[in-house]
């Protein structure tokens, strides 16, 4: 057992720190958030042939560096500090582990290949429009056809689905319910009777989409794993997807709680500074407490994840750390931004200043994925309902 | 970063599990899940047989380098030694402040007699240690002692007069380690001595303070001509307040992991009640449940971090131990009010009569002093927001 970082990981945490102070600043992301893409091609070019963090955990035999579940929640946690405007979290987190998770192979081999060159974005798509993460939100269906088959149906919440390369979908067998039934597909979005729109958000900083399929056709190896026996991959890829983006929160909530101290600590009124207010002092303790209960959490999580992705020991435990991080770290987050603005005052409900971007990417981090009501529900599941699935 | 343990580990695990299978048996059975804070007034008595019973075995002091006595345990054999003791529900240890706080004391600061005098006692099981710090008028301002010490030069003593009050089982107390004024005129935390003091003798009279739990494990100790020792000062006069912060550092030792699996004892019994009774349906419950079980968990792998001393390379507390107490004491506090809810408007029926309360009804009101001693959630905040976030300290008034 050994719960702290490796040199090796405190240097990679430490190195994407200072090329984010660099490329991803305020100015950076206000640009980017203004366009309908939502990142600069630019710089997601110069993150994946100079930092290759596109390839972080894909394993070396595909093209990637091999390295785990820690490394890539260290990176998330500065990603989310800045509020860097890339389709890492679609392409990686979500599709990525996807692929891994779910993918034959061959599947992995072609795929991963290209999207460890950083000539393939991508994301996964599967809630037709739920607050319900769940397998209940899956509302496309999928049949035979001759030699392969045909989907239908409506996604919602789609992260970067307007711009990715490749959408992993989920759908189900037409009339059945539940985790029954559900497949994944591999999509690639230029493929004919898909159609997709950009949906403006209020969190500018990351784009989401519809996608709409009409009877798209697809040959079998378009089919991941076995028809009908889909949920329980997708469900440990959402895990690990919802393990990254607490991550992301938790580096939002230490730039807020940075950033407040800073703002207090110069803001004079009284002929003092407002840091020295006791009244100040006690908000901002109670933000570094759920700053460094977050990041706990997320360290657990990570190393969950890790067993998970190599079968360890711990494996079992995915969803429930994936509800423990993501549960406590979408309220703290959002917690963090309220009393962040409170204590920046009038300034903090201007546009100019930053706080609001992590405000709303607060709130729709909080919902992407399921919220903290969902996730709790799904740990009293665990815990108060003997004998049933999660 | 890795959360499983070696082989070898497992193997401690085993060990110490058999152990506490084979001797937590007879006459303590009845000790199961007893004894610990709140509780800490149930068998007196048999709890100090059972702590010479853990000696016998080698199971105090586990931590301490086998130079004093201790097992010499690593910092992974000592986790796993606090989540088997109290996943066995083995009692609350009557021996914890000498094993945790005067000991290591003694270890860091004290003398080669005094570590010869003191410490085989605390591994033996057989000599008991209270904390002798908050008075009347020092409590959340702990540097404000009016506990005098004098020396008397014709006996070769020092003379201890005045009043320490919310000391833990000062009663069934072998020893006090003691924070008094040596320099009459001094202030705050200058001045000050650490002293090592023999609780049977006439100088000593100790009180126990009626809770609002009914119970009593909290005393008021009066010093009046109190006699001790001259090589029983730890550190030299007007050391006694850096002598005494160095103990707070272990206080947030490894110890935090087994109060943590008293924790998941109590959420356990929550839970019991909650499937039993209905409550376990009520959407609202379930919501609160599942949040004091994510936050216990977490609160584990917080305490692994601050045992692996991630960050706190400048010296400093590190972050993640700087919230500790207000994080648990909040989340302690929490779960009596969630056991309350659990149980509904039975909460309020004291089964075996006035005033026995149950566990969970002991829990509720018991708690309500977490949140107070050892540093209130409101000294915590001003010493997360000072020392964490370096924002500037309260001023201090004017001594009239």
């Amino acid at each position: 057992m050994e719960f702290a970082f490796t040199e090796e990981q405190e240097m990679i945490r430490d190195t994407t720190a200072a090329f984010l102070a660099e490329v991803s600043d305020s100015a950076a992301v206000r640009r980017a958030m203004g366009t309908e893409q939502g990142y600069e091609p630019e710089l997601w070019n110069r993150i994946c042939s100079e930092m290759y963090w596109q390839a972080v955990h894909v394993p070396e035999a595909y093209g990637g560096m091999g390295l785990g579940y820690v490394e890539l929640v260290a990176m998330m946690e500065q990603m989310g500090r800045s509020l860097l405007c890339s389709p890492f979290f679609s392409t990686v987190c979500l599709a990525g582990n996807a692929l891994r998770v779910a993918g034959s192979e061959a599947q992995q081999a072609h795929w991963l290949a290209q999207l460890c060159e950083g000539t393939l974005t991508a994301t996964l798509a599967f809630n037709g429009g739920s607050s319900r993460w769940d397998a209940e939100s899956i509302t496309a269906t999928w049949r035979h056809a001759g030699d392969g088959y045909v989907l239908d149906g409506d996604y919602r919440y789609v992260i970067d689905g307007h711009t990715a390369d490749l959408l992993i979908v989920a759908a189900r067998a037409e009339g059945t319910t539940g985790v029954e039934g559900v497949s994944l597909f591999l999509l690639p979005a230029d493929t004919s009777g898909v159609s997709r729109q950009w949906l403006p958000t209020m969190d500018q900083a990351r784009k989401q989409a519809a996608v709409q399929l009409k009877s798209v056709s697809l040959t079998t190896d378009a089919l991941m794993g076995e028809p009908g026996q889909g949920w329980t991959p997708l469900s440990k890829v959402i895990d690990l997807a919802a393990i990254a983006l607490a991550a992301e929160q938790v580096g939002g909530c230490q730039q807020l709680l940075d950033m407040t101290v800073a703002y207090t600590s110069e803001r004079v009124q009284f002929n003092r500074t407002i840091a020295s207010y006791q009244a100040v002092k006690h908000k901002a303790a109670d933000m570094m407490l759920k700053v460094e209960v977050a990041r706990s959490a997320i360290y657990y999580a990570a190393c969950v994840a890790q067993e998970a992705l190599e079968g360890g020991p711990l494996s079992a435990e995915l969803s429930e750390a994936a509800s423990v991080a993501k549960s406590y770290c979408s309220d703290a987050y959002f917690a963090v931004a309220g009393d962040a603005l409170q204590l920046f005052g009038g300034v903090g409900f201007t546009w100019e200043y930053d706080v609001h971007l992590y405000l709303k990417r607060a709130k729709s981090s909080e919902h992407l994925l399921g919220n903290g009501v969902f996730h709790r529900e799904r740990l009293a599941r665990m815990l108060l309902d003997e004998g049933e699935e999660s | 970063m890795k959360l499983s343990f070696s082989p070898e580990d497992e193997q401690f695990r085993q060990e110490i599990a058999s152990w506490l299978q084979l001797n937590l048996t007879g006459e303590f059975e009845k000790l199961r899940f007893r004894g610990g804070p709140g509780d800490e007034h149930t068998f007196p008595e048999e709890r100090k047989v059972w702590e010479q019973k853990l000696a016998e075995g080698g199971w105090t002091c586990v931590g301490w380098s086998q130079e004093y006595g201790g097992r010499g345990c690593s910092i992974e054999q000592q986790v796993i030694f606090f989540e088997e003791y109290a996943r066995a529900g083995a009692p609350g240890r009557v021996g914890h402040i000498g094993e945790g706080l005067a000991g290591p004391t003694i270890i860091a600061f004290g003398t080669a007699e005094q570590k010869k005098k003191y410490l085989p006692g605390i591994v033996a099981g057989t000599e008991l240690w209270c904390q002798g710090y908050s008075e009347p008028s020092a409590g959340s301002d702990l540097a404000n002692v009016k506990t005098k010490a004098r020396f008397d030069e014709k006996h070769n003593k020092w003379m201890i007069n005045g009043q320490k009050v919310w000391t833990s089982l000062a009663h069934e107390s072998d020893y006090c380690f003691v924070i008094a004024r040596t320099d009459l005129d001094s202030v705050a935390h200058k001045g000050l001595g650490f002293f090592l003091i023999k609780m049977d003798q006439p100088g000593i009279e100790v009180r126990p303070i009626e809770q609002i739990t009914g119970t009593s494990e909290f005393n008021e100790v009066f010093f009046d001509e109190a006699q001790c020792d001259a090589d029983d000062i730890v550190g030299a006069p007007g050391e006694g307040w850096k002598v005494a912060m160095g103990l707070l550092g272990f206080e947030r030792g490894v110890s935090t992991l087994g109060q943590q699996m008293q924790f998941q004892n109590e959420l356990d019994d929550v839970i019991r009640v909650a499937k039993s009774n209905g409550a376990a349906q009520d959407p609202a419950i379930r919501q609160r449940i599942a949040q004091a079980h994510a936050e216990l968990k977490i609160m584990r792998y917080n305490s692994m971090r601050i045992l692996s001393g991630q960050s706190g390379s400048d010296g400093g507390l590190q972050k993640e131990a700087l919230i500790y107490k207000l994080f648990w004491s909040t989340w302690h506090r929490c779960l009596g009010e969630l056991a309350m809810d659990v149980l509904g408007p039975e909460c309020e029926i004291l089964e075996d009569g006035p005033y026995a309360l149950s566990r969970l009804q002991s829990l509720f009101l018991f708690v309500r002093s977490d949140t107070i001693y050892g540093g209130t959630n409101q000294i915590q905040r001003n010493i997360i927001s000072e020392r964490g976030l370096g924002m500037p300290k309260e001023p201090k008034g004017v001594a009239k």
